[in-house]
């Protein structure tokens, strides 16, 4: 999808999010909002009562396509901070199973009321179909779409980033590892280039990296010691095995050798790199147990900075959604 | 740039146009007596209420601003609180969310303390209800003590100022805010609703 139909999707007529598909078609200026945003609402998570009022009477569905612990959870105690209420629809054992198209499922589920749908689909663009055909009255959050993008994943490491270093300008950001089959890999490379950091690098073997992997904007490195030379972050991605169909990899060993991230390799870094990895961790498969708990790794925050970061999302998408239809009532 | 900046581009917009259409601006009071008189009749509040090691919240931004003075000028142990109270507005539905919230900070457990809320005009009284909202969300205050800066007509709730330093009657359509945070100045504005 281009980058314009991207930002018609996601944005009123005021140019306010009221979709959060994708990080492509969004402007720095926006970004920088929604981070803003969760700032503030990290405090939320320090009041004795964890909650505002902001979505109440607000009925939230998480539209769970594929299994999600840490995603689902997250959002589901954004959605009830913010005093929404929160329906998980256990797909499996729902109606799709039982011969009901998506497209009814989810007109069944407008009819009830709800005020917003969070989506997590294995298919590439399942979120903007639904945004776009049919629920467009409805705020979609895209939790994760096939290889596409995952972008508030993509907003709450921008947001650890921020916090750990105070600015993007000048970084240098390393993502290593399995690139091919990420979703949040995508996201992120766009998210950073548009936050303005100074350099977007990829670690990988060719076999892990997509086609034409520069046109996203990135530099490519097959080694470790080239890659992570002078990385002020360094972003660890999973080793999606299950979305593996063919042999990419001689072992896990080897790739543990050559892209793994260990105390020695993690040296070639700045001595103050801050260590990410989205989850779930496979210690010993992409990163060494004794830096996924080092003082250099920020992973545990990071899932609790991503509460506050879809808390912004959901309620700046609600508050988007909601202008527009006052818009809509005012000119008929 | 900051917000008050903003909202002093805004201000000079607006006074303008009300004197190219003539309007007479009340004269408003300057904000240096008030806050004097403020701070001896809280002292004097604060005494006969026996109220001992109070904590002081301010409401951003205005509130913030004079409740920095105030809390100098009672010398208090306890840092000064902010809140922000766009999260507990009641106009989410109409409104949508305020750009540039800022974080509520309040380096302070205010359970069983005794609060003193300050915030700069108060007019419907909504502000200061989402105020104690959030308050409460926080802990169990042994009391609230209200002060403001300003009190004007309009109000929609049943929420009175402790101490105010000024009352002041207003014209539908007009608003009164605090410029600043330095030097602080109370300014009229026009609004369209």
């Amino acid at each position: 999808m281009s980058t314009i139909a991207d930002q018609q999707l996601q944005l009123n007529s005021k140019g306010q999010l009221r979709h959060f598909l994708n990080i492509s078609g969004l402007e720095r200026a926006l970004l920088t909002e929604i981070l803003d945003t969760a700032d503030s609402f990290v405090s939320v998570g320090e009041q004795a009562v964890k909650k505002v009022p902001l979505l109440r009477g607000k009925v939230v569905a998480n539209l769970f396509f594929e299994a999600s612990t840490r995603t689902r959870t997250t959002f589901e105690l954004a959605a009830k901070r913010l005093s929404a209420d929160v329906l998980n629809i256990n797909i499996s054992t729902s109606a799709t199973s039982k011969g009901e198209s998506l497209k009814d499922m989810l007109q069944n589920l407008e009819a009830m009321a709800c005020d917003m749908f969070v989506v997590r689909h294995a298919q590439s663009g399942a979120p903007h179909f639904i945004a776009e055909h049919v629920c467009p009255s409805i705020a979609i959050i895209n939790a994760g779409d096939g290889r596409h993008a995952h972008p508030t994943q993509a907003m709450l490491d921008m947001y650890t980033i921020r916090r750990h270093k105070g600015q993007f300008e000048g970084l240098n950001v390393a993502i290593v590892g399995d690139v091919l089959h990420s979703r949040v890999a995508r996201s992120e490379i766009k998210a950073l280039n548009t936050l303005g950091v100074n350099e977007v690098r990829v670690v990988a073997p060719k076999t892990l990296l997509p086609i034409d992997v520069e046109s996203l904007g990135v530099k490519v490195f097959h080694t470790m010691r080239e890659g992570l030379a002078g990385a002020d972050v360094v972003i660890m991605l999973r080793l999606q095995r299950e979305r593996m169909q063919t042999a990419l990899l001689p072992s896990e060993h080897e790739f543990y050798q050559r892209y793994g991230l260990s105390r020695e390799s993690l040296r070639y870094a700045e001595p103050d790199a801050l260590v990410m990895h989205p989850g779930p961790i496979n210690r010993g498969v992409e990163i060494e147990s004794e830096v996924a708990d080092g003082a250099q790794s920020v992973i545990l925050k990071q899932v609790n900075y991503g509460i506050a970061v879809r808390m912004a999302v959901l309620s700046m998408a609600m508050s988007g959604q909601m202008a527009e239809k006052n818009t809509l009532q005012v000119n008929r | 740039m900051p917000l008050w900046s903003l909202l002093k581009v805004g201000l000079l917009h607006s006074r303008q146009l009300g004197r190219s259409k003539g309007n007479k601006m009340q004269e408003l009071p300057d904000v240096s007596p008030l806050m004097d008189k403020m701070t001896e009749d809280l002292k004097q509040l604060l005494v006969s209420r026996a109220v001992q090691n109070p904590v002081m919240v301010g409401i951003h931004t205005g509130g913030a601003w004079v409740a920095e003075r105030l809390h100098e000028s009672l010398g208090l142990a306890e840092p000064l609180g902010t809140l922000d109270i766009a999260f507990y507005r009641d106009d989410y539905d109409q409104r949508g969310l305020q750009p540039q919230v800022r974080p509520s900070s309040l380096p302070f457990s205010i359970d069983g303390r005794h609060v003193i809320l300050v915030d700069d005009v108060i007019m419907s009284g909504r502000t200061i209800r989402a105020a104690f909202n959030e308050l409460f969300d926080y802990g169990r205050p042994a009391s609230i003590t209200l002060v403001t800066l300003l009190s004007v007509n309009g109000r929609e709730l049943p929420i009175q100022p402790d101490v105010c330093g000024h009352e002041l009657i207003i014209q539908a359509g007009e608003r009164v805010k605090l410029a600043g945070p330095q030097p602080l100045a109370l300014k009229q504005v026009k609004v369209n609703s």
